[in-house]
């Protein structure tokens, strides 16, 4: 058999997709242990980088990759409403702490949204790229929903979420520092806010309830982000 | 492991329907989170056969996140074109509402501790 028509049969399957990404991911991990675990080489994004060099070197198509990768796209899902354990667990905190985790959360989700599109909107952007730029605090699946409903590109939304999430993590340090943070809840709180998945796999690894905060703070932005986003928007006039 | 995943899926399948049915424009996941911590809450305890599969399932988050990034690649010609525009809304943005609810976060947490030992002392 030629190497060719090898290549052409099992790119085809969905399986060797679903592998490739796996692979890619453990290969990534591993570089970003070797490298002291630095969120700029963030295991997410050096697999994202290795598999789009592996898709354009064998002229694969998003779609093609997408027939497999959506097995692992699909647990998105299930994962989010997963979440829900943790926020269990810490429970009786986030019960005590209810008020400002609330306003906090309505300020920052509208913050963060306004402040993306006055950049955009300061350098004269266009509009379905201020539109998809405007859930990009929120977490994937749900910024492409939001996406969707206010007329941005709903895949470009997903990707420049996972690009503000390794953002946050990259500033998270440096922000907590200036401030002399000392609470866990706010450390966590606004990492899931402003850096979604991202904050809270990073808050997670600080403590455990720095991280059912984040996954807190996940949620709830994307609740109200889902409802104040579409409002916001018609605000600025886009 | 199976009942939990059941669960799960069952959790966001209901929150897709409910919202739908009820016209709010929360996605489905968020929804069925929001069913799984009230009936979390009722039963009062979480039950082994699902703490196994939703701690595995969290803590590979950043693995199921690959998939739509790669999607990035479709829109390589608009981010080369608009680059320094996406990436400046990105980072201005970010730093500053991480720095705005951090800050305020502390703050109200802070006056919340205090307001209660006031309240504790009289």
């Amino acid at each position: 058999m030629e190497i060719g028509n090898f290549w052409v049969y099992f790119a085809a399957r969905p399986l060797f997709w679903i592998v490739v990404t796996m692979i890619a991911f453990l290969v990534a991990t591993w570089i970003n242990r070797k490298a002291g675990g630095t969120a700029l080489l963030h295991p997410v994004f050096v697999s994202m980088l290795m598999i789009i060099g592996l898709l354009i070197l064998t002229k694969t198509d998003y779609n093609t990759y997408f027939e497999g990768a959506q097995f692992i796209h699909f647990l998105l899902g299930p994962a989010t409403v997963a979440l829900a354990v943790p926020l269990y667990d810490h429970l009786a905190r986030i019960r005590r702490l209810l008020l400002p985790i609330l306003v906090t959360c309505i300020t920052g989700s509208v913050f963060a949204a306004a402040t993306a599109l006055a950049v955009g909107i300061a350098m004269d952007g266009d509009s379905r790229l201020l539109l998809s730029l405007a859930p990009k605090s929120v977490t994937s699946p749900i910024a492409i929903g939001i996406s969707e409903q206010i007329g941005g590109y709903p895949s470009l939304s997903a990707g420049l979420a996972l690009l503000t999430g390794i953002i946050g993590c990259l500033a998270a340090p440096l922000v907590f520092k200036l401030l002399k943070l000392k609470s866990e809840t706010a450390m966590g709180f606004s990492l899931g806010l402003s850096a979604h998945g991202f904050g809270t796999a990073y808050a997670m690894q600080t403590s455990a309830l720095a991280g059912a905060f984040a996954g807190l703070a996940m949620g709830l932005t994307g609740v109200f982000s889902s409802l104040l986003l579409p409002l916001l928007v018609r605000l600025f006039g886009i | 492991m199976v009942q939990g995943m059941l669960l799960l899926l069952l959790c966001q399948l209901a929150g897709e329907w409910l919202m739908v049915w009820l016209g709010i424009p929360i996605p489905g996941p968020v929804a069925g989170m929001l069913i799984l911590l009230v009936g979390l809450m009722i039963y009062g305890k979480v039950p082994d056969f699902l703490r196994l599969p939703a701690e595995g399932l969290i803590r590979h988050l950043s693995l199921l996140f690959i998939p739509a990034g790669v999607g990035l690649m479709v829109f390589a010609q608009l981010l080369a074109q608009h680059w320094l525009l996406v990436l400046l809304s990105l980072v201005i943005s970010t730093l500053l509402t991480l720095i705005l609810t951090a800050w305020m976060m502390q703050k109200l947490e802070q006056r919340q501790q205090n307001r209660s030992k006031a309240n504790g002392n009289r």
